[in-house]
């Protein structure tokens, strides 16, 4: 805390609010997805489709009832979280919509549910905004948050409500709704529980510790709240086979712990569980085995049996792509089936929107993790900054583990693209956590209250008055 | 706080770094060979999604293609005359690839060759859809007809051949399938790929090129050309040293003649007339095994590479032993012939002595009509001397006019020819093949060497199947057809 001075563009003078950038990012935000859905149109039917004023009425109201609430209820929040947000949540709608023209991924449509869920999703946004007046008022509910976050990673194996899709037991299945990811959900949670728990006991483990090779270790008891997060994360691996969760979680926690304690022994010993961890589950569990091997050969199927496999149509998807792309709605993402709306979206972004698109999106995410990490270097109380790096930490390792195992840099996961990739809890959890982003960074940048007026000077304008 | 703050800023952009360099290295590094993969069905929709060029004869194109619904492919390929033309055109399936001239030639039939680069780029910029250029082939549409019909429902091939640019006039194949049954790639094509196939007379065999048969009797063509050239024979019309019946070297068996002929001691003229196996079992032996392959070789033989540009399957005059190699002088034992092969050694004496390499396609023309490539005719060899050519003439002519060909004479051409009944099977079991090959001139000069065989089916009688009586009358229809007699 003692280089906070250093964040030289905060401070705690009066700051300009930046709403107007913000309103002005938004525009261009709402404007690129609706030209790319016209874009979609032209390419498929050969004329500006019928829905596009709906669809830009829609997106328009989104994006404005959202800026006027952070412009009420926020009015110091970072300019750029929100512009970024809808610019992806904006392209994901396009994709769905786009992905649904295509016959053979089945004849049901996922941008109507999709725009739903974005606007159950930006409901929660405002409701974060209007309820939560300061993010503080979290570190009340770490122990609760825990309880909540177990449940809600216990439920996908609980017999009944849990709901294996494709080999990954990550989904619970809620009657007469549909499916929801409780990890997503999750996510926030934990990051919610751990800045709480860290910020009590940070400096317990970074103060107390012996010196070995160069490293300051912990001290045996202190290890055991990352040996029991190790212990869980291996577990949703083993029992969900969901790498994707168990890596997020367990990236999530050494992160905070770094952050928390300032000592790099944690991220040694958490790096070394963490490929211990993996390497194991790696050789023995079949359904994660089966990814690795996908991974360190993607055309192996392709050659032995002659049916190419989603991850080779994935890698040629993208290789057909090459660097300008094929156009928006001139690609053939859907030879990857049934997954291409959800788990490999990242593919049809790589085929019809090129290289350069591909780049422009991972940048827009880079962008949003970057303002997220601002946010906690600007952030006055160390809860404010543990939650808000977790937060972002957890975006980024997110969209890390989806983009590279989509394209092949690690092995795929099976986790869902925030904001881009069909499915509701991702983008309703995902608007969840730019909202506390948000107000994070709103009670940042907001300037001091005013010092109460002392009684001499009271006395002075009585004077004046009279 | 802030210190591991900003680390964990860094580590996350080393992440961002990292996810830019791999769709750097996928999306531009490897792209073009992901984009290029036999197996990326893109390639295939790509080269369906416009109508293929055509392959052309006589001006008329023999392939065309049409709009599917029942595929992501658009267009499929369909066929004039898909089964009198399918050895020359070969397939091209959305299903099961393509051979042959349509996947020789596939470059210029999408339009993907480079040589059509410039006219791609000009279709990219005033933006119409890419198109495929043609292939014009040498083929004479009326011989290839009266090749195709005369085989009719027998087994068999016919080339034929212009000896003087070795430009293919004919080329059929029979039993043949039409490829338009499974051009496409629904169900139904992939019933009837199968079903072709499992066919046990191997329909889909281009018999003309790809299968090699005993030549039997034919082959005495190019006996004659070694005796010739080796100087164990200077005159056709001496009498030559030639035992009737023949004792096979190093063994206990004799070789006779078929007939009553008079074939001891006879002139080269005279047995190739009758057809003497004696004559040039004894020949085969006294010009020797490795001479015997070095003058087969000259004609063609053992030659792996004989592309035109469809590559053809070898024929071969292998190394044998002795009494083995006197029975390859009469085109038996292992020695094996395509029936291109045998048009060429019928080409090469009605060219006096010059061998032309065969080809089919006379050129390539872009979507304009430019011409992309134009055949250059080139020869393949020489086989014989102008002199000896001369001498071989005068003695197929004879066979033709006089001795066992007879059924070729055609009124007003010079035809020469030579017949051919293969034995094949475990002790000749097996019906023989009928073999016929010859060339014909007009009075313009104008030439045509064609090769025909056929394999006789069970029920035909043993008797009748000999070159003269199967095979000359389909040599002489086509020669007629090619010099439009």
């Amino acid at each position: 805390m003692s280089s906070s001075t250093h964040t030289s563009t905060i401070s705690s003078g009066s700051l300009p609010s930046r709403r107007n950038t913000e309103l002005l990012m938004l525009i261009f935000a709402v404007a690129i997805p609706i030209f790319a859905y016209i874009n979609v149109g032209l390419a498929k039917e050969g004329t500006v489709p019928a829905g596009v004023f709906g669809y830009a009425a829609g997106l328009g109201c989104l994006a404005a009832v959202a800026h006027l609430v952070v412009r009420k209820f926020a009015p110091y929040a970072d300019p750029l979280m929100l512009p970024l947000a809808t610019l992806l949540n904006g392209m994901g709608l396009v994709l769905m919509w786009r992905l649904d023209l295509e016959p053979s991924l089945g004849s049901t449509k996922a941008a109507p549910t999709q725009l739903m869920w974005s606007t159950l999703g930006l409901a929660l946004f405002v409701a974060v905004l209007v309820f939560l007046k300061d993010h503080r008022v979290l570190q009340r509910y770490t122990y609760i948050s825990m309880m909540v976050a177990l449940v809600l990673l216990i439920m996908p194996i609980v017999p009944g409500i849990g709901h294996s899709v494709y080999g990954a037991r990550i989904w619970i299945q809620i009657p007469g709704v549909g499916t929801l990811q409780p990890g997503e959900f999750a996510k926030i949670v934990i990051a919610i529980f751990f800045a709480g728990y860290l910020m009590v006991k940070r400096d317990a483990l970074a103060l107390a510790s012996r010196r070995f090779m160069g490293l300051y270790l912990p001290r045996g008891r202190d290890l055991g709240p990352i040996l029991v997060i190790w212990a869980m994360s291996l577990m949703i691996l083993v029992f969900e086979t969901d790498l994707g969760t168990s890596l997020l979680f367990f990236g999530l926690f050494v992160i905070m712990l770094y952050v928390a304690t300032e000592r790099t022994s944690w991220i040694v010993f958490g790096l070394t569980l963490a490929i211990v961890g993996a390497v194991v589950v790696g050789s023995f569990e079949p359904h994660v085995h089966s990814r690795v091997e996908d991974w360190l050969d993607p055309m192996k199927t392709v050659r032995e049996t002659g049916n190419a496999d989603q991850p080779a149509q994935a890698m040629w998807a993208f290789g057909s792509g090459g660097v300008l792309g094929s156009g928006l709605g001139q690609g053939f993402s859907r030879l990857i089936g049934f997954a291409a709306k959800s788990d490999y979206i990242f593919a049809t972004i790589g085929e019809e929107l090129g290289l350069a698109g591909s780049m422009a999106i991972i940048l827009v995410y880079g962008l949003l993790v970057q303002r997220g990490i601002r946010t906690a270097l600007a952030a006055r109380d160390p809860f404010g900054k543990l939650l808000a790096v977790g937060l972002a930490g957890a975006l980024g390792l997110q969209v890390f583990v989806v983009i590279g195992g989509v394209t092949g840099l690690i092995p795929l996961t099976g986790q869902a693209l925030p904001f881009i990739a069909q499915g509701g809890s991702s983008v309703i959890a995902n608007w969840a956590l730019v909202a506390i982003l948000l107000r994070i960074s709103d009670t940042a940048r907001r300037p001091a209250p005013a010092p109460a007026p002392s009684p001499d000077a009271e006395m002075t304008q009585v004077v004046r008055t009279s | 706080m802030n210190k591991p703050l900003r680390r964990v800023a860094i580590f996350c952009g080393l992440l961002v770094m990292a996810l830019l360099v791999r769709v750097n290295w996928v999306q531009f590094v490897q792209a073009d060979e992901l984009r290029t993969d036999d197996k990326n069905r893109r390639v295939s929709i790509e080269r369906y999604s416009q109508p293929r060029g055509n392959i052309i004869v006589d001006g008329k194109p023999i392939t065309g293609s049409t709009k599917t619904t029942d595929s992501d492919f658009e267009y499929k390929r369909t066929y004039t005359d898909g089964p009198m033309w399918s050895p020359v055109t070969g397939y091209a399936s959305q299903a099961f690839g393509a051979n042959q001239l349509e996947k020789l030639n596939d470059g210029i039939l999408t339009g993907t060759d480079d040589r059509l680069f410039f006219n791609r780029t000009i279709d990219m910029l005033t933006g119409k859809d890419q198109q495929g250029g043609d292939v014009v082939t040498s083929l004479d549409a009326k011989a290839q007809k009266a090749a195709f019909e005369g085989l009719g429902n027998r087994k068999g091939a016919v080339v034929a051949l212009d000896p003087s640019t070795g430009a293919i006039k004919a080329l059929a194949s029979t039993p043949s399938y039409d490829p338009s049954e499974f051009s496409g790639n629904s169900e139904k094509d992939s019933e009837r790929w199968t079903k072709l196939n499992k066919d046990k007379d191997k329909p889909m065999l281009n018999r003309a090129l790809k299968e090699s048969y005993p030549p039997g009797s034919t082959f005495k063509v190019v006996t004659s050309a070694a005796a010739l050239e080796s100087g164990k024979i200077d005159d056709i019309n001496a009498k030559t040293n030639s035992p009737d019946p023949f004792k096979l070297p190093l063994s206990s068996d004799t070789l006779g003649n078929d007939g009553n002929h008079p074939c001891e001691n006879a002139s080269l003229k005279v047995a190739l007339q009758w057809s003497c196996n004696t004559v040039y079992a004894n020949l085969s032996n006294q010009i020797g095994n490795e001479e015997m392959r070095n003058y087969a070789a000259k004609f063609g033989f053992n030659d792996a590479e004989v592309d035109t540009p469809v590559r053809a399957a070898e024929s071969l005059y292998p190394e044998m032993d002795k009494p083995q190699n006197a029975m390859g002088g009469i085109g038996q034992a292992s020695v094996t012939a395509t029936p291109l092969q045998m048009a060429m050694v019928a080409s090469s004496v009605a060219n006096d002595g010059k061998l032309m390499k065969p080809y089919m396609v006379e050129e390539l023309r872009a979507p304009n009509l430019n011409v992309v490539e134009q055949a250059d005719p080139e020869e393949y060899g020489e086989p014989m001397s102008e002199d000896h050519a001369r001498d071989l003439q005068d003695m197929m002519e004879n066979v033709v006019s006089a001795g066992t060909g007879t059924n070729a004479r055609i009124p007003g051409m010079t035809v020469g020819g030579k017949t051919g009944t293969a034995q094949h099977g475990e002790n000749n079991k097996l019906n023989p093949y009928a073999w016929f090959i010859s060339y014909a001139k007009d009075s313009d000069g104008k030439k045509v060497a064609v090769a025909v065989v056929i394999e006789s089916d069970q029920a035909a009688n043993r008797d009748d199947i000999s070159g003269g009586g199967l095979a000359a009358p389909i040599a002489k229809s086509v020669m007629q057809a090619v010099l439009g007699k």
